[in-house]
């Protein structure tokens, strides 16, 4: 055992790291300044949120009252679900367990898909509704109390949400896809207790996306008081 | 530093994974609950600092940041302080454009 691992050791050692502990320390730097870079990508929209949320807050509070709360906390709950089985899927090839890595993994992979769907019928019911921004999109002020608000600033929220949503979407997509890869080169015997920077990369691009929706849910959702029927 | 990256993560038990998962759950439900509450300004004060809170704890142990290297933990700082940047400078401009258009 203590054999097979040196040599994977000395396989997945590149020439340029003077060795295994520098490699490592290099590959979570990168993925971090990379993560810094989808910060701020994600953070222009966060920005665009709030100078518009602070202009046109009524209008805001109308789009969110179309929001399925319970459908969103759902997904909240299904995201970090997820999070925990990534968590414990590096846990288990730190401990030289790759059969139960790749269990881990494929368990987050059907949780990242559950939370698509469930996306997909919250986009299915605004598509209906005409809450799309564009030519079709069409909405009636719900609150006689407050008539003067402008459709057009309503289609600014969901012109954000759809925008902010959509690239989340895009990402949890991309984290499926990389999540797969994981398994694959799992299954190969890629990783060992002494090697898996890929799965501890790909696992912080998973716990980010699920930290972007942390912020996203009660932005988007939860603007003002508006579940049971208030 | 150097000790800092060797096998720290044999130091994360399951059960702080586990314990983690079930704060994050419970300040979900409390995100929820806290939004059925008519409290003014302070309803997206409360609501960003469970968020903040959730996320500090996503970071920390399921990204490991407290296991991490110091180079790490600064690069993690960075973004937070750059966000706040592009955050702040944005509103001290579009918030005293016009004071009417605000309500301020």
């Amino acid at each position: 055992m203590a054999t097979s691992d040196i040599q994977i050791a000395e396989h997945a050692l590149q020439h340029h790291f003077a060795d295994m502990e520098q490699q490592r320390e290099t590959s979570t730097f990168g993925m971090w300044m990379f993560l810094l870079t989808e910060i701020m990508f994600f953070g222009g929209l966060f920005c665009a949120y709030l100078v518009y949320r602070a202009t046109y807050y009524q209008a805001f509070v109308e789009g969110s009252g179309k929001m399925n709360i319970w459908l969103g906390a759902t997904n909240t709950a299904v995201l970090i679900c997820s999070s925990l089985t990534m968590a414990l899927a590096i846990h288990a090839i730190h401990l030289g367990k790759p059969k139960l890595m790749n269990l881990l993994l494929f368990l987050t992979i059907l949780f990242g898909l559950g939370f698509l769907g469930i996306k997909g019928i919250e986009y299915h019911e605004h598509w209906t509704n005409h809450e799309f921004p564009g030519a079709n999109f069409h909405f009636e002020t719900g609150d006689p109390q407050h008539p003067a608000t402008d459709p057009k600033h309503t289609e600014i929220y969901f012109s954000l949400y759809w925008a902010m949503t959509g690239l989340h979407a895009l990402h949890m997509i991309i984290g499926v896809g990389l999540v797969t890869w994981i398994i694959i080169m799992g299954a190969r015997g890629a990783f060992s207790p002494t090697y898996y920077n890929p799965v501890e990369n790909v696992g912080l691009y998973w716990h980010f996306v699920d930290l972007v929706w942390i912020y996203l849910f009660p932005l988007l959702y939860l603007i003002s008081k508006k579940h049971g029927g208030g | 530093m150097q000790e800092h990256t060797t096998t720290q993560l044999h130091t994360v038990p399951v059960s702080l994974y586990v314990a983690i998962w079930a704060t994050l759950m419970v300040c979900t439900g409390l995100t929820v609950l806290a939004a059925s509450f008519d409290l003014g300004l302070f309803n997206i004060v409360l609501a960003l600092l469970i968020a903040t809170f959730k996320g500090t704890l996503v970071v920390l142990f399921f990204m490991h940041l407290r296991y991490s290297s110091k180079l790490t933990m600064v690069t993690v700082v960075a973004a937070v302080f750059f966000l706040l940047i592009l955050f702040s400078l944005s509103m001290t401009d579009y918030l005293t454009r016009g004071w009417s258009v605000y309500g301020l």
